[in-house]
């Protein structure tokens, strides 16, 4: 990438801000390409084990595919007397949450010519489980309070890098979803 | 089809600050002209404002082409019948060519112009100024089709005060200034207000001891031209900042509403059934603006500490942050909280229903530079818009900036008539092989348009 070359600054934190720019810019004038469909396979396994694997999905008007397949492995801790054969499904909204947000702390810093030494994020979700097991119907189901705690080395002041968190919150997908409403159908086929 | 109305060089929609600037520049060059309105002179000011509100910008800003404020208030916020007031003398001072009471119900290319059909007739003429103003329709969201038939749901330009309300609970939507002022005037009346909040502008009335909108204008911030943004429409979408203008000069931001007992929360995302449904990105959207409000008043204070002449302020000092609760509510079921009105602060936009010339983008917003009305590539056809969001600069909607767009809009409407009479004299030249090249005038640069004679 001669991203660098490019850049007078020579900030670089690895992200191809011109691509993005240049696709945000074409998108603006073909909008139905920017349809896309993200989507999951899920096969059970056993007990409250389960696989999901992604590799396929659509956008820029055509199908699409990931270079290779991956496949994540969900089950429940030992204390709720399963195997633990993989994290929790809710840990993994907070794998796509901390993703989603470090994405976009490096895109928007790149965008801003803020070079980044180190981004780390520590997330914490609350959750009543007197929801999930029916004790209590005013307790809701999933997570009642999340929080994200960067710790950020950059090239900037404190202000700054919190200009570029609060902007990454902003632009992101799953921060949207995890704070917004939603309409899910889940069907029999 | 109307009766005959005239023949003009010009029309300008709407007889409001916007229009009426234009118009007293118009006269200037001597291009012949009317002004067309729908009601009276400033009639959104005085038929669909709230009783209480009063200007944002202090009334030293009360300024048009050869006009201003001399009251004895230069600090203090005109209320609507003083604008109301203010712009009706305007337009006396320079007998604006007012036609009150002519709606216009279509805009149409010709040949050679414009046709404008009105409620009283039918106008020709080579070129219009779009002076209609931003807000004419409210901007509702389509979450509104989802609000229980029990409910009522008001826009603000149908609000005047909190006694035409149901005693009941208020869920006011949208945290710029109408929301915020609102909000603090229902929560007064004894209603129990909610107020959802999405990405907004906070700023205090002064700061430093003076006015916001000094620090503004002085630090040539309302100067910004639309040309040096990177980002037209986003600069174009930033909402009104949370300003309320008052006698003892208050300011109004979400902490002041939290010790009244107004209810914050977050976007209104979704209503369900009887439920509304809030965004959790609530302490997002006020650090987002507790940081700008920080960025821009770093800027007052490098301005101020680098500007010399700048004495008798006040030390810097920073606000303290958008207070935000420990748990911040989701949902708010309207029925069980006995919410009886929804009001859609929403914002505005502008209405061309009436427009029928092919210059709105997709979303029907018009396609303009910097006023000069047309798509992309396209070279303007004498078209032109007065009034508008950060139209060429970033004051273009208050009341002082329409000078310089006035001034700046006339000058390319004058070229366009020059160039415009030009081409049609050298058409008619080509066409006409009997007349001879010294028959022409010489000048193509006349201060008279009326020789021309619009169409």
């Amino acid at each position: 990438m001669n991203n660098v070359a490019i850049n007078p600054n020579t900030i670089d934190n690895g992200v191809n801000v011109e691509a993005l720019l240049g696709a945000r810019e074409a998108l603006t004038a073909a909008p139905a390409a920017a349809r896309f469909q993200w989507r999951a396979a899920c096969e059970w396994v056993r007990g409250t084990h389960s696989r999901t694997s992604i590799q396929s999905f659509s956008g820029l008007g055509e199908e699409q595919s990931h270079k290779t397949s991956t496949s994540f492995d969900t089950d429940h801790p030992e204390i709720f007397a399963s195997e633990d054969a993989g994290p929790t499904p809710v840990e993994y909204v907070l794998v796509g949450l901390a993703g989603c947000l470090t994405a976009g702390v490096a895109a928007v810093a790149q965008n801003r010519g803020v070079q980044l030494h180190s981004v780390r994020a520590v997330l914490s979700g609350d959750m009543d489980i007197q929801g999930i097991l029916g004790i209590d119907p005013d307790v809701r189901n999933g997570f009642d309070n999340i929080v994200v705690k960067f710790d950020i080395d950059a090239d900037a002041s404190r202000a700054d890098i919190e200009a570029i968190v609060a902007q990454s919150q902003k632009r992101s997908a799953v921060f949207d979803a995890i704070a917004n409403p939603t309409d899910i159908s889940v069907v029999v086929a | 089809m109307g009766s005959d109305a005239g023949t003009v060089t010009t029309v300008v929609i709407g007889a409001g600050h916007a229009g009426l600037a234009i118009s007293q520049r118009l006269s200037g060059q001597s291009i012949d002209h009317v002004v067309l309105e729908r009601g009276e002179i400033a009639n959104s000011w005085h038929t669909e404002r709230w009783d209480s509100l009063r200007l944002l910008t202090p009334n030293w800003q009360n300024a048009l082409p050869g006009y201003r404020y001399e009251g004895g208030d230069p600090d203090g916020y005109s209320t609507m019948p003083e604008i109301s007031k203010f712009i009706n003398g305007y337009a006396k001072s320079f007998a604006a060519p007012v036609r009150p009471n002519t709606l216009v119900t279509s805009v149409k290319k010709t040949g050679d112009g414009y046709l404008v059909q009105t409620s009283a007739g039918i106008w020709k003429c080579r070129s219009v100024v779009l002076a209609s103003g931003a807000c004419n329709k409210p901007a509702i969201p389509k979450i509104a089709d989802a609000l229980p038939a029990s409910i009522r749901s008001l826009a603000p330009m149908h609000y005047r005060n909190p006694a035409q309300l149901d005693t009941g609970g208020v869920l006011i939507v949208g945290a710029s200034a109408t929301g915020l002022q609102l909000a603090q005037e229902i929560q007064r009346s004894g209603r129990q207000v909610t107020l959802a909040v999405g990405e907004h502008v906070r700023m205090p009335r002064t700061y430093r001891g003076r006015d916001i909108q000094w620090w503004m204008d002085a630090a040539g911030i309302l100067d910004r031209k639309i040309v040096d943004e990177d980002d037209v429409l986003r600069a174009r979408r930033v909402p009104s900042p949370q300003l309320i203008g008052t006698p003892d000069r208050e300011s109004l931001d979400l902490n002041v509403l939290t010790g009244e007992g107004v209810s914050i929360v977050g976007r209104l995302a979704a209503i369900r059934e009887e439920t509304a449904l809030f965004s959790g990105s609530l302490r997002n959207c006020c650090a987002m603006a507790d940081l700008k409000l920080n960025r821009l008043l770093s800027e007052f204070d490098e301005f101020a500490s680098t500007t010399p002449g700048i004495d008798n302020i006040e030390l810097p000092e920073r606000l303290m942050p958008t207070q935000v609760a420990q748990r911040t509510q989701l949902k708010l079921n309207l029925s069980q909280q006995n919410v009886r009105t929804v009001i859609w602060a929403t914002g505005y936009r502008p209405d061309y229903t009436w427009l029928d010339v092919p210059v709105l983008d997709q979303k029907g917003k018009l396609c303009h530079d910097g006023g000069v009305v047309g798509k992309a590539g396209v070279e303007s056809d004498g078209l032109y818009a007065m009034g508008l969001t950060y139209m060429r600069r970033r004051k273009s909607s208050f009341i002082y900036g329409a000078t310089q767009d006035a001034m700046d809009i006339t000058e390319h409407l004058y070229n366009f008539l020059d160039r415009d009479a030009w081409q049609r004299r050298n058409k008619s030249l080509v066409s006409n092989s009997i007349r001879r090249i010294e028959n022409i005038p010489q000048s193509t640069h006349s201060a008279n348009y009326r020789r021309f004679g619009g169409i």
